[in-house]
């Protein structure tokens, strides 16, 4: 259970983090999503007890982050931004570093070393030096880190962050592995992760928490949601079928792009228009390549809450 | 307090996964030896102590400890490790000792490896072999207290440079506390005790007597003290600073 009340960080005149509460149960995935210097990260920090809040409170599974900071580090697992590591170790080195700064020993500490090791595939690179290696590899480390003690709260600041789509897909299974018995708070900007391996999603702008909802759920406030996309075989009907799609009474409005034939009509609110779209298609004959019906486009409501 | 010799193994480890440990013996060793044979006059003296060795372990310091002390905390605040360390669970305080600890057995180390010219002086005569003893004591504790203002320094900044000039210019002050240089800036406004107790800080005051063989509790206790004063202001920086 993680846990913050009006939590606020101010710099000087700068007000990083602005009274943000929030609770995370068991079995959710949070993501944490902003612009950049919204003040994700000093959150999280805050979190980790990396930063000390200027007022408010935060505690993971029952222990202040203040008051009790050892009991609280103890069980998180956090991959801080950029995931730091120290270069100049073997992978091999580092792992049992934290292994022993997480105090496991004998067995445990043995089984927990070829878990993390097998379960993030390090067993290639054990004896490279962690600077040698690549942007994947060190990313994978810093998560092996943060899961070293098998933690019951895992926060991962932008895990991933700067890699390739493969590495990318990588990142999200682990996370997705992980999200059944855990409570994993993720940051982002990259909003094709919330749909990937988020049940919640937090959105937070200048320090303030702006929404608070589920994917799904954020989806619906587009005005694209339950819009209706299609794209023609002839561009040349393009502006017949514009005017015959806005003169329906549901339409609000119709967006269309010449580049791909596409013609998008938005409904008016709460109204459902697909089947009155698609019954005029074929009335008029218009010959498609592909019809859809759209659930909301994240990015649209993030530029609208966050701008 | 297991956390402590956790991270002075990783530190101490670190040092020589990099040519800086090689770089810095060899050096220390040349130099250390060049003050005592050219500007000690260690066979010219005509006598079996390792005096003129000793002597300048003071100047010695004050360029190469900062080169060790220099990247005991920038470094991690540049790369960011230390948002690593600092989020383990893990005092602050296991932290700056366990990282001072290492660079001081390794100076330490470098240190002992000179045990050549105290054979040397054995080969050549009779020394009183405890006085030097003493002397090895002395010089540890002063590497220390130039490590401990090194380590505050380095907590102070993220660019190893300036925590380096930072370190050299402190312990300069510290080294010629009880000389007219430093004094004179105290000597045309303070109180004469607080004179005095300028110039009682001095490395040099300090060190001289036990470099010549002569431990008094004070001197050791003065190192001691020191070393405690500037752990806790590096901790104390480090706990405002650390995240910038």
């Amino acid at each position: 259970m993680i846990k913050t009340e009006q939590l606020t960080k101010r710099y000087d005149s700068l007000t990083a983090v602005d009274d943000v509460s929030f609770h995370v149960g068991p079995g959710e995935v949070l993501g944490f999503l902003g612009p950049n210097g919204a003040g994700k990260t000093t959150t999280m920090r805050m979190l980790a007890g990396f930063v000390t809040p200027t007022s408010g409170r935060a505690s993971i599974c029952g222990h202040d982050v203040e008051s009790e900071p050892l009991k609280a580090k103890a069980a998180l697992g956090y991959l801080p931004e950029g995931a730091p590591l120290y270069g100049e170790m073997t992978v091999r080195r580092f792992l049992e570093f934290i292994a022993d700064l997480r105090s496991l020993t004998g067995a445990r500490r043995s089984q927990r070393l070829g878990h993390v090791i097998e379960h993030l595939q390090l067993g290639g690179v054990l004896d490279q030096t962690i600077e040698t290696l690549s942007k994947g590899f060190r990313r994978r480390v810093g998560l092996a880190q943060a899961i070293m003690h098998d933690p019951p709260v895992l926060i991962l600041d932008e895990p991933t962050d700067g890699l390739d789509p493969n590495q990318k897909h990588e990142v999200r299974t682990l996370i997705n592995d992980m999200a059944r018995d855990k409570i994993i708070v993720i940051s982002t900007h990259i909003l094709e992760e919330v749909d990937a391996v988020c049940t919640r999603a937090i959105i937070i702008s200048r320090g303030r928490i702006v929404a608070d909802d589920t994917p799904t759920g954020l989806a619906a406030r587009s005005r694209y949601h339950n819009a209706v996309s299609m794209q023609l075989e002839q561009p040349a009907q393009l502006a017949e079928a514009r005017a015959a799609v806005a003169a329906l009474p549901a339409v609000a409005e119709v967006e269309v792009s010449e580049r791909d034939a596409r013609l998008t009509a938005l409904p008016r609110a709460g109204a459902t228009i697909l089947p009155a779209v698609s019954e005029l298609a074929v009335r008029a004959g218009l010959k498609l390549k592909e019809l859809h019906l759209e659930s909301g486009r994240l990015d649209e409501v993030f530029r609208t809450i966050t701008a | 307090m297991r956390n402590v010799g956790i991270i002075m193994r990783r530190e101490l480890a670190s040092y020589f996964a990099t040519p800086l440990a090689y770089v810095f013996i060899v050096i220390f060793l040349f130099l250390a030896n060049v003050f005592t044979f050219y500007l000690g006059h260690l066979y010219e003296s005509g006598q079996a102590d390792l005096y003129p060795f000793f002597t300048f372990h003071p100047w010695l310091y004050l360029f190469l400890i900062p080169a060790i002390s220099m990247k005991l905390w920038s470094e991690e605040r540049k790369s960011g490790s230390i948002e690593l360390l600092m989020t383990q669970p893990v005092e602050l305080s296991e932290a700056v000792l366990g990282k001072f600890l290492a660079a001081w057995i390794f100076t330490a180390l470098a240190v002992a490896l000179t045990f050549p010219l105290w054979i040397t002086v054995n080969y050549l005569g009779h020394p009183d072999n405890g006085a030097i003893l003493t002397a090895y004591l002395g010089s540890i504790m002063l590497a220390g207290g130039f490590l401990a203002i090194g380590s505050c320094m380095s907590a102070l900044t993220r660019n190893q440079v300036v925590a380096f000039i930072l370190a050299v210019v402190a312990c300069f002050m510290f080294l010629l506390a009880g000389f007219p240089l430093v004094l004179d800036v105290f000597r045309s406004w303070a109180p004469q005790p607080l004179i005095d107790a300028v110039a009682s800080l001095s490395f040099l005051t300090h060190f001289e007597s036990i470099q010549k063989g002569v431990i008094d509790l004070r001197d050791l206790l003065y190192f001691a003290m020191l070393i405690a004063f500037f752990l806790l202001a590096t901790a104390i920086a480090l706990e405002l600073r650390k995240a910038d």
